[in-house]
């Protein structure tokens, strides 16, 4: 219990600290052309990294997970919100599973 | 007053979006054995999607605090992006403790609408923060609560809406912009090499996914570096 704590402290300390100290403090904007790229870039990497492989492997089964990839990408790929890719990607997962225990 | 309802109306979407994909935090949570108020009290106080999922498979394991300071600042890193864009645009009267307090509610979509305004005021934003917080909170407390009940098979379904989510905020831009593609394609293979490789798939996933990317950022940003003129934001 004492490790939930001790990590909570870490989670959300770290994560409001990277948000409010540039918040408080900078006054300037960064100039600097490599930092500012990489900045850009970085969320991109990290939702990638974070997608890639795990999304497969996120309902416990390789088939429905990829179904589920598959019809989150497409969506996405055509602009559709975030809410309804993330229902849609559920939902296709879920329906492979009900087959999947049905065969 | 009127300034933050201004706020408030503007913050009904992104709330409306958070119940929906916090819901399945809350349930992801209780999947991996945490209870129903902790689930809560990290969403209350940590408010972010990808961080918080990370967090939780890093919390799982016993001790490893270092692991969760390093992936949390990697992946939290383009927020301190968004705080410093950001702060070129707030009022005269945005500063000192107020910039600390509300900082609090930077996120993706709470920093991109704010974006928007030519001048942000402090109400504005606070307005703009209520309806995300509440929805981020209550979201996780209905998933926690109705996780417990629902049929495994339908929970199991539920923990790729995230993902789903994060392809919704990665795939258009990709298809607007072949660095970003890049950016992305290397990123996923990269994770994917760690999470195959012998040796490499010993590291940790908190931090595998912080070396992936910013290796993948750096290629891109030595590759590919931006139009530092035109005023280009990561929106993710």
């Amino acid at each position: 219990m004492l490790d939930f704590w001790i990590y909570l402290f870490i989670l959300s300390g770290s994560t409001y600290l990277i948000r409010a100290i540039p918040f408080a403090c900078v006054k300037k904007t960064i100039e600097n052309r490599f930092i500012r790229s990489f900045l850009y870039y970085i969320p991109y990497a990290v939702l990638a990294a974070m997608t890639f492989p795990a999304v497969i492997y996120s309902t416990g089964n390789i088939i429905s997970g990829f179904v589920g990839l598959i019809i989150g990408a497409v969506l996405a790929f055509f602009n559709r919100g975030l809410t309804l890719v993330a229902i849609a990607a559920s939902l296709g997962a879920l329906v492979t599973e009900l087959i999947i225990m049905i065969i | 007053m009127k300034l933050y309802l201004k706020g408030l109306k503007a913050g009904i979407p992104i709330g409306l979006g958070y119940l929906s994909v916090s819901f399945t935090f809350g349930i992801m949570a209780i999947s991996l054995g945490f209870s129903w108020w902790q689930a809560v009290i990290i969403s209350a106080f940590t408010l972010t999607s990808a961080g918080q999922l990370a967090g939780i498979q890093v919390m799982v394991n016993p001790g490893q605090y270092f692991t969760m300071l390093i992936s949390q600042l990697t992946i939290n890193m383009r927020y301190s992006f968004m705080s410093v864009s950001l702060s070129q645009k707030v009022s005269p009267k945005f500063k000192g403790i107020k910039r600390w307090l509300l900082g609090f509610f930077m996120t993706d979509e709470i920093f991109a609408v704010a974006s928007c305004e030519n001048v942000v005021e402090p109400i504005f934003f606070l307005g703009l923060s209520t309806l995300p917080w509440i929805g981020w909170t209550l979201g996780t407390l209905l998933g926690a609560l109705i996780g417990n009940v629902l049929p495994p098979v339908i929970m199991a379904s539920l923990c790729i809406a995230i993902y789903g989510m994060f392809l919704a905020i990665i795939i258009p831009p990709a298809k607007k912009s072949k660095p970003i593609l890049i950016v992305i394609i290397v990123a996923a293979l990269l994770h994917c090499a760690f999470y195959y490789l012998p040796l490499l798939r010993e590291i940790p996933s908190g931090i595998s996914i912080s070396i992936s990317a910013i290796l993948a950022a750096v290629f891109g940003a030595l590759l590919f570096p931006i139009n530092v003129d035109k005023e280009e934001t990561g929106n993710a």
